[in-house]
């Protein structure tokens, strides 16, 4: 088969320029927005530069996976095709789980070194020198320098929100692969039944980790600028969040087109990246869970 | 519907398109592998008068072209362009040439995001060349861009840099995830992995590299970003964070980078070596394991590159030690480029005059690696002209001399022009002696002592620095000659035949030169 059908490659398009005009736009934007913010400038043309860009990407975005989708339909891919994109989609997941990798080297990394070092541990306790009388803990409360980090009163224990979120993230994992089998088998009501429940966790997870940062920020002082413990709590959750957020993004579209009647019961690419995108979340959310929350 | 109907029927019967659409909306691997090249060599140019102006200014001791501030930032963006802008945008266009054509691809697998992994490239360039017209100056805190210089006292410039950084990052990726997709999935029928020639394997374990630590880069900008505008301590004491986390963050990413810019010269070597000794590759099987070795072994080496500031006893013996490591696949492959020129029918047309130039004086930068993975030894060389004259040897006889060995050998295929060769043997040597005459005494300065990045120094070093300074000139004029000798093989010059090396082999010597504009439609079968 693969060897009667050639392999497609694409006429000249459009949509790489566009994205790149896109993201330059939106991404110099951002940068001038924080650039001029900080020195007190106008940022009135950086958010617009910023709109500007991304608009473009958005128009891309449904371009580009607009033409994808229609050649899809056209029947031009050969399963050779369908292998390019389960190897992009593999290795585009490998690289998401070496950004979190970063982040989460950098939580053991101030666990396992830097604030016991700060405390007078180990081969550094020179570290100590800096602020004397300085107490290693985790999660860290009080900070080396108080008045330039304030610290946390509190931090967010394991057995409240995030409890229920991780069991909504769980719980989703196994809605997105009943979805899966029922498009397999054919069965597009089910299909759309538990489609439509992953999406619904999903944003119940969004919910509930708003509520979580609010109650954070508000009543506990944990924030971005108290000190190591928030900067690595926001970042490793807030990217999770972020990630969560595409992911559902992912799956509402899918589930228009499902609507839409696309996908047939051996061919529906597009699901399965997306569930395997949702799947990732998930584990990186289970990470989150141990590493953050309970250890 | 009815466009994409219309294209698939013309798909494989035409050339390319006219005008400037033709490279702005390309799905082609050619023109986007000879846009990468030009980009590259642009940014090659750029780069290199940066170096001139760094190397005009250490001619004497005192200071007398730049200040100190702008000096600093000539170092920066030396190295952040001659990384990003110039190596690896010539091997991700070496690759888009040539892997389709190695292993009898139409393609790359994901044609249009490769266009886009081009086109992101100049978008983030010019984002980065351009914050040296900003308030501030550009990025002055060498191209390592170690925390708190880059935090806390760097120039605002610094967040332009950062989301420059990510452009390019999200570029290498998607280049990496193309490169990789197109070795499994498109390989001609019969060549299996272990029939794959070197520079298609050297690229799938680049590839592999690439995807492992570029999104770690993005991570520790990220980190950078935040402390700098949202008041996160990341990299600050005073709250619980470490400068050093800045280092161990940028330097897992930073070690595999540098054998991410080796690795396919690696590759290339091989094929010239072999093709230019009329003999096959002396221990194909050993070449490909001991790529994979050095690609795994770099993952566990970073912080060799930070033993000075203040690694624990037990950390510092690791990293020594795994660093050494690395010495033997090294020379498993140094020995087996020797061992295929034993004996071989050698002539020595520019592409093998750079390979062999190569191969001893890579070893010679290998050499000086080995001193600096010493920890003790380390301490007396650690941010001295040592290190500038060891990744120098490896960067510029090793990924450079790599990339010009691929482009003579390549260029008739590209062109279907033979080069003059009498230029380009003159570039050979110009180079040859420049290059070792800027950074050879490199060496000296650095164990007398003198340290990197500073645009004065003591008179006891004036002598090496204006010889230094004298071969950097005549390095760096010696590229424009190189220029003219492509310049001249595109638009003329003796017809290339298909195979114009004589003891050449593999896929891409099957087509016609120049290689049409489309290749491979059908694969080819591999026996």
């Amino acid at each position: 088969m693969a060897q009667e059908q050639s392999y497609y490659v694409p006429e000249q398009s459009k949509w790489p320029i566009i994205a790149t005009v896109g993201l330059g736009l939106t991404l110099y934007g951002v940068a001038s927005i924080m650039v001029n913010a900080k020195q007190g400038e106008s940022t009135t043309l950086s958010w617009l530069m910023f709109f500007a860009g991304a608009l473009v990407m958005a128009y891309m975005l449904f371009g580009w996976f607009g033409s994808v989708i229609r050649e899809g339909r056209a029947g031009l891919y050969s399963d050779q095709m369908d292998r390019s994109f389960r190897w992009g989609m593999s290795w585009f997941i490998f690289s998401e789980v070496m950004f979190f990798a970063a982040f989460f080297g950098a939580l053991f990394y101030v666990r396992m070194f830097a604030v016991p070092w700060l405390g007078g541990e180990g081969d550094k306790a020179t570290a100590n020198m800096l602020w004397e009388g300085f107490q290693a803990s985790w999660p860290l409360i009080n900070n080396p320098d108080p008045e330039a980090f304030p610290g946390p009163k509190e931090v967010i224990g394991p057995w409240g929100l995030p409890f229920i979120n991780t069991i909504l993230l769980v719980s989703s994992s196994f809605t997105i692969t009943v979805a899966h089998h029922a498009l397999k088998a054919g069965n597009r009501q089910k299909l759309k039944l538990w489609l439509g429940a992953t999406i619904l966790l999903g944003l119940a997870f969004l919910v509930l980790q708003a509520e979580e940062y609010v109650h954070a920020y508000q009543d506990l002082d944990l924030t971005l600028s108290s000190g190591i413990y928030g900067s690595t709590f926001f970042m490793l959750t807030g990217f999770h969040g972020a990630h969560v957020t595409l992911g559902t993004i992912m799956l509402i579209v899918m589930f228009f087109r499902v609507q839409k009647g696309h996908f047939t019961e051996d061919s529906h690419f597009g699901f399965e990246a997306s569930s395997w995108y949702w799947h990732f979340v998930d584990v990186v959310w289970l990470c989150l869970f141990v590493f953050v929350y309970i250890i | 519907m009815s466009a994409v109907a219309d294209t698939h029927s013309q798909e494989h019967h035409h050339g390319p398109a006219s005008g400037i659409t033709r490279w702005l909306f390309t799905t082609n691997h050619k023109d986007i592998g000879t846009m990468y090249l030009i980009f590259s060599f642009t940014m090659f140019l750029l780069g290199g008068s940066m170096a001139m102006v760094i190397r005009a200014e250490l001619f004497q001791p005192g200071l007398q072209i730049v200040q100190p501030e702008f000096f600093n930032q000539m170092t920066t963006m030396h190295g952040l362009i001659m990384v990003f802008g110039a190596v690896m945008p010539a091997f991700v266009g070496l690759a888009n040439w040539m892997l389709p054509l190695m292993i009898g691809a139409p393609d790359m697998a994901l044609p249009r995001m490769n266009n886009w992994s081009f086109w992101l490239l100049p978008c983030a360039f010019l984002i980065l060349v351009s914050t040296l017209f900003m308030q501030g100056g550009a990025p002055n805190f060498g191209w390592t861009f170690y925390a708190p210089l880059s935090t806390t006292y760097g120039p605002p410039s610094t967040t332009f840099f950062i989301f420059a950084v990510h452009i390019m990052g999200i570029s290498s990726i998607m280049g990496a995830i193309n490169v990789i997709a197109t070795i499994l999935n498109l390989r001609a029928p019969g060549m299996t992995l272990m029939k794959m020639p070197l520079f298609v394997w050297t690229w799938l374990i680049t590839a592999f590299l690439l995807i492992a630590v570029m999104p770690v880069l993005a991570g520790v900008v990220t980190m950078m970003l935040m402390d700098i505008h949202f008041g996160t301590s990341f990299f600050d004491a005073s709250g619980g964070g470490d400068p050093v986390l800045f280092q161990h963050v940028f330097w897992f990413f930073g070690h595999p980078e540098v054998y991410i810019m080796i690795l396919p010269a690696f590759g290339a070597i091989s094929h010239i070596v072999s093709a230019f000794s009329r003999k096959p590759l002396f221990g194909y099987a050993s070449m490909v394991y001991a790529v994979g070795a050095i690609a795994l072994l770099s993952f566990v080496v970073w912080a060799h590159h930070m033993f000075t500031v203040g690694v624990p006893l037990t950390g510092q013996l690791f990293f020594m030690y795994a660093t050494m490591l690395i010495a033997v696949p090294t020379g498993v492959k140094v020995f087996n480029w020797v061992a295929t020129m034993f004996r071989g029918s050698l002539t020595f047309e520019a592409p093998m005059l750079f390979a062999v130039a190569f191969i001893v004086l890579f070893t010679i930068g290998g050499f000086s690696g080995l001193m600096l993975a010493i920890a003790p030894a380390d301490f007396q060389y650690h941010d001295t002209y040592f290190v500038v004259a060891h990744f120098h040897y490896v960067l510029v006889p090793g990924a450079i001399f790599g990339i010009f060995a691929s482009a003579y050998f390549w260029l008739p295929k590209w062109t279907g022009h033979m080069y003059d060769e009498t230029l380009a043997k003159t570039h050979f040597w110009l180079s040859f002696v420049g290059m070792n005459l800027a950074f050879f005494p490199m060496h000296f300065l650095g164990l007398a002592g003198m340290p990197r990045r500073i645009p004065d120094y003591a008179l006891q070093f004036a002598d090496f620095n204006m010889v230094s300074s004298i071969g950097a000139f005549l390095f760096g004029a010696t590229q424009i000659l190189f220029l003219f000798i492509v310049v001249k093989c595109v638009r003329g010059g003796e017809k290339a035949p298909a195979k114009p090396w004589e003891g050449a082999e593999g896929l891409e010597w099957t087509v016609p030169s120049p290689a049409p504009y489309h290749t491979f439609a059908t694969p080819p079968e591999v026996k």
